[in-house]
């Protein structure tokens, strides 16, 4: 890539106003580096990446809401975490949070699951019962 | 407090820190030369791993082995140093910035507050720079930032001891002491021809193999998976390799720039030429991502541009192969 090829599209990076270092030649074919405000091919899979997330947590929302499943789940997909990352910042087996997943055994949680859970997604524990807040 | 360092913008974290580490300390390495002692460039696919839920390939070694082998290469001491209370981590680092000594810190990227948003991914092997305090706040190197930033006690805390894959646990370091003169010729002797081993590696899902691999799945997604999935995955090969932190081209233009300067340091010919080639190898990998990102972008794509896509990378992969052959016998 060539220096005065670096591309210089907009990006969400704008809004944390930076720009990232990219390495490219000058005229004479030396090595040097050159900031970019971002370039589309990327951008686009980051936008597609997040709408995903978003479409992931709508659809947990819904499906809270039918009764399918417990706000843990939902506050999950919010946080863009999976089961895994979510058991290593609760401290529980997988399995367990899984299970945290069904309504029924949701609702006889303790107090002390549930603000673990509370703690995590930086909520209260009313919250986390109730999503529609 | 405040120690007198000098912050450098770098493509990526890790090369970033330690070039910036000894830059503070009185030797002038460039990002690229230590990206290339420590072998950084590399190319895997992670079979059975899922990262946002689609599957995971890697343009560089794994978090925190181009430190320790740039270390191990150049004769620098370095002390590590991980925590299980938060309490003692902080000690510990207020304590070093007492004797004005800046270290590097590992941390999660999912609560660092001044990156934006769209970018705070649970990615825990990123790494900075502290090199002082004021009140409650740290004062911060980032890298990847062009300018310096801070972050109080409790931000601070909470990047530390981030949670899941490659938890750092307060993961602290910073180098004790240094051989009088570094022995760059040998170290970089070192870091090509283990660079050129991995890439030519007889296993299926890494290095140019694992180019090949990866040009395979492509070809299947969209049958396998469904256009939706298959352009989710896509989209992440791309992230993978241009996101920032890669410098451009999947790493392959900072290991370009490794080469050129290598090539001049040796008096060595073949890897300025080299150079070159690993640049136009690296203009290939755009075409990849700008190809791939026409896909993604219509949602909508027909299992012959899935097809095109696979066939640059089969090129390239082709291209790679015999570009570490040669480099093999540069050195």
């Amino acid at each position: 890539m060539k220096k005065k090829e670096v591309p210089q599209d907009k990006s969400n990076l704008e809004s944390a106003n930076f720009r990232e270092l990219c390495y490219a030649v000058d005229e004479n074919g030396e090595y040097t580096t050159e900031n970019s405000t971002g370039w589309e091919p990327k951008t686009v899979a980051l936008k597609n990446a997040i709408e995903e997330i978003n479409e992931r947590t709508q659809n947990a929302k819904t499906r809270v809401i039918a009764g399918k499943t417990s706000p843990i789940e939902y506050y999950m997909e919010l946080h863009k975490m999976d089961v895994g990352i979510l058991a290593s910042y609760v401290g529980f087996w997988q399995w367990k949070v899984k299970r945290h997943f069904k309504p029924s055994v949701f609702k006889k949680l303790s107090n002390k699951t549930l603000s673990k859970y509370a703690e995590v997604f930086d909520i209260s524990i009313q919250e986390l019962q109730n999503i529609s807040k | 407090m405040e120690i007198d360092f000098t912050h450098h913008q770098s493509a990526h974290c890790e090369n970033g820190v330690v070039s910036n580490l000894m830059k503070h300390n009185g030797f002038s390495i460039s990002e690229p030369m230590v990206f290339g002692i420590g072998s950084g460039l590399l190319f895997c696919y992670i079979p059975l791993l899922k990262v946002n839920h689609a599957p995971v390939i890697t343009y560089r070694a794994l978090p925190g082995h181009i430190f320790k082998k740039f270390a191990k290469r150049t004769g620098v001491k370095m002390k590590r140093e991980k925590f299980k209370n938060p309490k003692d981590a902080k000690a510990r680092l207020d304590e070093n910035l007492e004797k004005n000594n800046p270290v590097g810190l590992q941390v999660g990227v999912y609560n660092l507050l001044y990156f934006p948003d769209e970018y705070r991914f649970h990615f825990n092997a990123h790494n900075m720079v502290v090199y002082g305090k004021q009140g409650d706040r740290y004062l911060i190197s980032d890298p990847v930032m062009e300018d310096v930033t801070s972050l109080s006690e409790k931000e601070l805390e909470k990047v530390r001891f981030a949670k899941g894959a490659f938890a750092p646990k307060g993961h602290m370091y910073y180098p004790i002491s240094f051989p009088e003169k570094l022995e760059l010729e040998t170290a970089i002797v070192k870091g090509i021809k283990d660079t050129c081993k991995a890439m030519l590696a007889p296993v299926s899902f890494v290095g140019v193999k694992g180019i090949h691999k990866i040009a395979g799945l492509i070809r299947k997604w969209p049958k396998k998976k469904g256009i939706k999935t298959a352009n989710h995955y896509l989209g992440q090969v791309v992230r993978m390799q241009e996101e920032i932190g890669t410098g451009g081209g999947g790493f392959r233009y900072i290991y370009a720039a490794f080469l050129q300067e290598a090539g001049k340091l040796l008096g060595n010919e073949k890897l300025i030429e080299l150079s070159k080639e690993m640049t136009e190898i690296g203009d290939l990998w755009r075409d990849f991502a700008l190809e791939a990102s026409r896909i993604y972008k219509n949602r909508s794509a027909e299992t012959d541009s899935y097809n095109k896509v696979a066939d640059q990378l089969d090129h390239i992969a082709d291209l790679e192969k015999v570009f570490f052959k040669k480099l093999k016998k540069a050195i």
